[in-house]
């Protein structure tokens, strides 16, 4: 349509932009090859902090059959870069398909294994948080003298550190992996019962009075007119939530003892990090996947829910 | 002949959506003279508000050319020589009333004193001197339009392009407004291009009406508003008044839906296009 | 106005001192699970006993929290002006961050003790500024971009430069969201900073203390300092909340009034 010739001042045109924008947003294609860039952009920036910074590399092996040796001192001496702190690439990468201990399985298998411990955990913290969410943001939605008097003590139970009150929980319920469902359940409630409440009462107003025109009770509006429309919203609050709840159960599992888990499996490798830092870099990892892969499941829900119309609260 | 002060020539304009290409104008020839008052009337879809748009450079067209002030719509644009009125009045939470109507002036680069004239000058024009200190949102809906219009008048514009500035309105208000928009109209001199559903509204302001037709957007019928200026309140009552509502009403009709214009009124319109 | 502020507190007054009571007369009645969860009075009396360390503790802590805020959000800020004109960069950077606070960041503290030192407020300070700068990103961008068509259009009338339109109408449009973000920011910084410290830091860390005294089965001392991080918590939202409601009040006030009749 119009050549982007960037005349003076005012002649790109915001307004314009605007209506172009919704035509002219960069293609799927586009963004992934910008977010891969960006990663790319990441590991670069490591390694070169490594090569003018960190310990000697000194590379002696072979790829695909040719010999590769590498020696270079780096011309500084910066703590964050060293191989303790900074691990390279390949050797996080590497460490994956090692053994985590003498004759034991790979880092992966292990990590994989752990994942599945910690996310069940976590998925049961976020049924049970997500239900009292809910339940709350009903009855907040219902009464706003409810609503006024607990919703700041809902917001003040996030400001206690959690993992103060891990412990006390972990004493009181003897069940491990329950307790630690518990903390995550904690972390979870909190989005949710937000979501809700910002969901059921997004309803149109004027819809509200069409249903109190037709004499609907109260259980009725709710689930004819509230929860349909809430939806969204909710569902933007588990996105949340799903996340919040595997940060809770690797933090519920640190003072657990559980030794199964991501949790333990970050103490074990913070424990014996000078023998082999690349194995708690891969444990991360592990754990930031965990989330996404928590996170897309509830997208992939959403979208089943809503016949593919997708998210429209972002 | 004057140079007209807006000359619309073979104009199309064709938006690509995710649903295909959707032809919002075609074909739209239209001058405007100094000092009119024209308004651009019809059905939702025909185009107008998009007619206005390309007017002002907001959009560019797909075919044709627009023309204001002898120039592109673009350079008229650069050179900031229309205001605009938009139906929502758009005015800034934290700024006052006369900060507001001063918006334009700091863009431009007008210092502080210049400014604070200029505000207050369209403000008494507007009749609303007394609320300068206040806010937004203290105000009313049409008390809001007004000082939409006067920060549209503030840098002295010689074209005026409103979008249905009072259909947010009640219809007492609009009414008030109306006669409030004669009034500014005369002292100021300026040639004024209004988009509106409103009939009566569209008659009784006017100069000269436009009545376009939906799908494609099309110019179906120019109606001359022959109305002895200035329109008062009698006007409402004479009876051309109520001859040229049915004359325009007849017109949307006619001309509602799909269906080619008339050939005689191709002829006139491609005659007005032409003359002007 | 005054007497509408004290009937919206009374809700939670009520609440909170309806609880405070219940806690203290039924657990003093049943006895049961003490040592866990202590009578308010004994908490209190904790605070009034141990009140020299906890300040210490609560300092610390309130340094790391304070400051990896103040970083975290500086530079997110300062990315989101950076990169709100160009869509491309916005449309990558956005999906990004949000994907990004997924992550526990969390898990990262054993390695910024490495890197920082375990005794250095600055490791804490590195995890709470990236848990709050990926929140204070994306809202900072939406505001910046999620502007009224309308007022676009209106700049565009003009001919306003992009510098002029970022002024007049992005960066106020924006200041809501960011003050929302910065909310929940707050919060955060305490969690972040406490949770950090439970990986190691020096003595006087509040995370420090309560985890030392757990061991030891001193719960009201440790409920005394869980109380105070919780307040920390509670003063930072409140100071963001008073200057929204200074910064904003025609948000506060309800929002625009448009064509609504008077």
């Amino acid at each position: 349509m119009t050549s982007a010739t960037t005349l003076a001042r005012g002649a790109s045109g915001s307004g314009r932009e605007a209506l172009a924008a919704v035509d002219n947003r960069p293609s799927r294609r586009t963004r992934a090859l910008a977010m891969l860039a960006l990663f790319g952009g990441v590991l670069v920036v490591w390694e070169l902090a490594k090569w003018l910074g960190g310990d000697p590399w000194r590379i002696h092996t072979s790829l695909f059959g040719l010999p590769i040796d590498y020696e270079h001192f780096p011309p500084f001496k910066w703590r964050i870069a060293t191989d303790l702190a900074l691990p390279h690439v390949w050797r996080i990468v590497g460490t994956f398909f090692e053994p985590a201990q003498r004759n034991g399985p790979p880092l992966a298998e292990v990590l994989f294994g752990n994942a599945v411990f910690t996310f069940g955990e976590a998925f049961a913290g976020f049924v049970m948080g997500a239900a009292l969410g809910l339940g709350l943001g009903i009855v907040f939605a219902q009464s706003r003298t409810a609503e006024r008097a607990f919703v700041p003590y809902v917001v003040a139970s996030q400001t206690v550190p959690i993992v103060a009150i891990a412990p006390l929980v972990v004493i009181f319920l003897p069940i491990g992996w329950l307790a630690v469902a518990v903390i995550a359940a904690y972390l979870t409630f909190f989005p949710v019962t937000m979501g809700a409440l910002r969901g059921l009462r997004s309803a149109d107003p004027r819809a509200v009075e069409l249903m109190r025109s037709y004499a609907a009770s109260r259980v009725e509006v709710l689930r004819k007119l509230s929860l349909p429309s809430a939806v969204p919203y909710l569902f933007a609050s588990f996105r949340i939530a799903a996340s919040a709840s595997v940060v809770g159960a690797i933090i519920g599992e640190l003072p657990s003892g559980i030794p199964y888990g991501l949790g333990s499996s970050i103490l074990n490798f913070k424990q014996y990090y000078v023998s082999g830092p690349e194995k708690l870099w891969a444990t991360i990892i592990a754990a930031a996947a965990l989330g996404l892969v928590f996170v897309g499941l509830v997208r992939l829900a959403e979208a089943l829910v809503r016949g593919g119309r997708g998210s429209l609260v972002r | 002949m004057t140079a007209a002060v807006v000359e619309i020539r073979g104009v199309s304009k064709t938006f690509t959506t995710g649903r295909g290409p959707i032809t919002a104008l075609e074909g739209i020839d239209l001058a405007i003279q100094p000092g009119e008052f024209v308004s651009l009337i019809g059905p939702s879809g025909c185009g107008k508000s998009t007619l206005l748009r390309l007017i002002g450079d907001l959009t560019p067209p797909t075919a044709g050319s627009v023309t204001v002030n002898g120039k592109p719509a673009r350079q008229a644009r650069l050179n900031r020589e229309y205001g605009m009125v938009f139906q929502a009045p758009v005015l800034m939470d934290w700024r006052t009333v006369q900060r507001n109507v001063e918006l334009p002036l700091e863009i431009m680069g007008a210092d502080k004193a210049e400014r604070a004239r200029r505000a207050s000058a369209m403000l008494d024009l507007v009749e609303l001197g007394e609320f300068a200190r206040a806010y937004p949102w203290q105000l009313s809906g049409g008390m809001q339009q007004r000082v939409a219009i006067a920060r549209a008048l503030a840098f002295d514009p010689k074209l005026l392009l409103m979008d249905e500035p009072f259909g947010a309105l009640d219809e007492m208000t609009r009414e008030r407004l109306n006669l409030e928009l004669m009034r500014v109209w005369r002292q100021t001199g300026t040639t004024i291009v209004f988009v509106t559903h409103s009939i009566p509204e569209a008659v009784f302001l006017s100069t000269r009406v436009v009545v376009m037709s939906a799908r494609p957007g099309r110019i179906s019928k120019i109606v001359d508003v022959d109305l002895p200026q200035p329109r008062t309140v009698q006007t409402r009552e004479l009876d051309r008044y109520f001859e040229h509502i049915t004359t325009v009403r007849e017109a949307l009709r006619r001309h509602e839906g799909a269906g080619p214009p008339d050939e005689r009124d191709l002829e006139a319109i491609r005659a007005e296009g032409v003359a002007g | 106005m005054t007497r509408g502020r004290l009937a919206d507190l009374a809700p939670v007054v009520a609440v909170f001192v309806i609880v405070i009571v219940a806690w203290e007369v039924v657990l003093g009645a049943l006895g049961v699970q003490q040592f866990l969860l202590p009578r308010p009075s004994v908490i209190a009396a904790s605070l009034v006993n141990e009140w020299g360390t906890l300040v210490e503790g609560l300092q610390y802590t309130t340094i790391e929290a304070i400051g990896g805020l103040a970083i975290g959000s500086v530079i997110a800020i300062a990315v989101a002006f950076a990169t709100a004109r160009w869509v491309l960069a916005r449309e990558t950077l956005v999906p990004v961050a949000i994907a990004a606070s997924s992550m526990p960041i969390i898990a990262f503290a054993p390695i910024t003790n490495n890197w920082f030192g375990t005794e250095s407020p600055v490791s804490r300070m590195t995890i709470v500024a990236v848990m709050v700068f990926f929140p204070i990103l994306v809202n900072t961008v939406r505001g910046l971009t999620t502007v009224d068509r309308g007022a676009l259009e209106l700049m565009d009338s003009y001919a306003a430069s992009e510098w002029q339109i970022l002024r007049q109408i992005r960066v106020p449009n924006a200041l809501p969201y960011i003050l929302t973000a910065f909310k929940v920011a707050t919060t955060l910084s305490v969690i972040g900073a406490v949770i950090g410290e439970y990986f190691g830091g020096p003595r006087q860390a509040l995370g420090i203390y309560i985890t030392g005294e757990a061991t030891l089965f001193r719960f009201a001392n440790a409920w005394a300092a869980i109380v105070l991080a919780c307040a920390l918590g509670i003063v930072l939202y409140l100071i963001v909340a008073g200057i929204e409601r200074l910064v904003l009040p025609w948000h506060a006030s309800g929002g625009r009034g448009e064509g609504g009749g008077r």
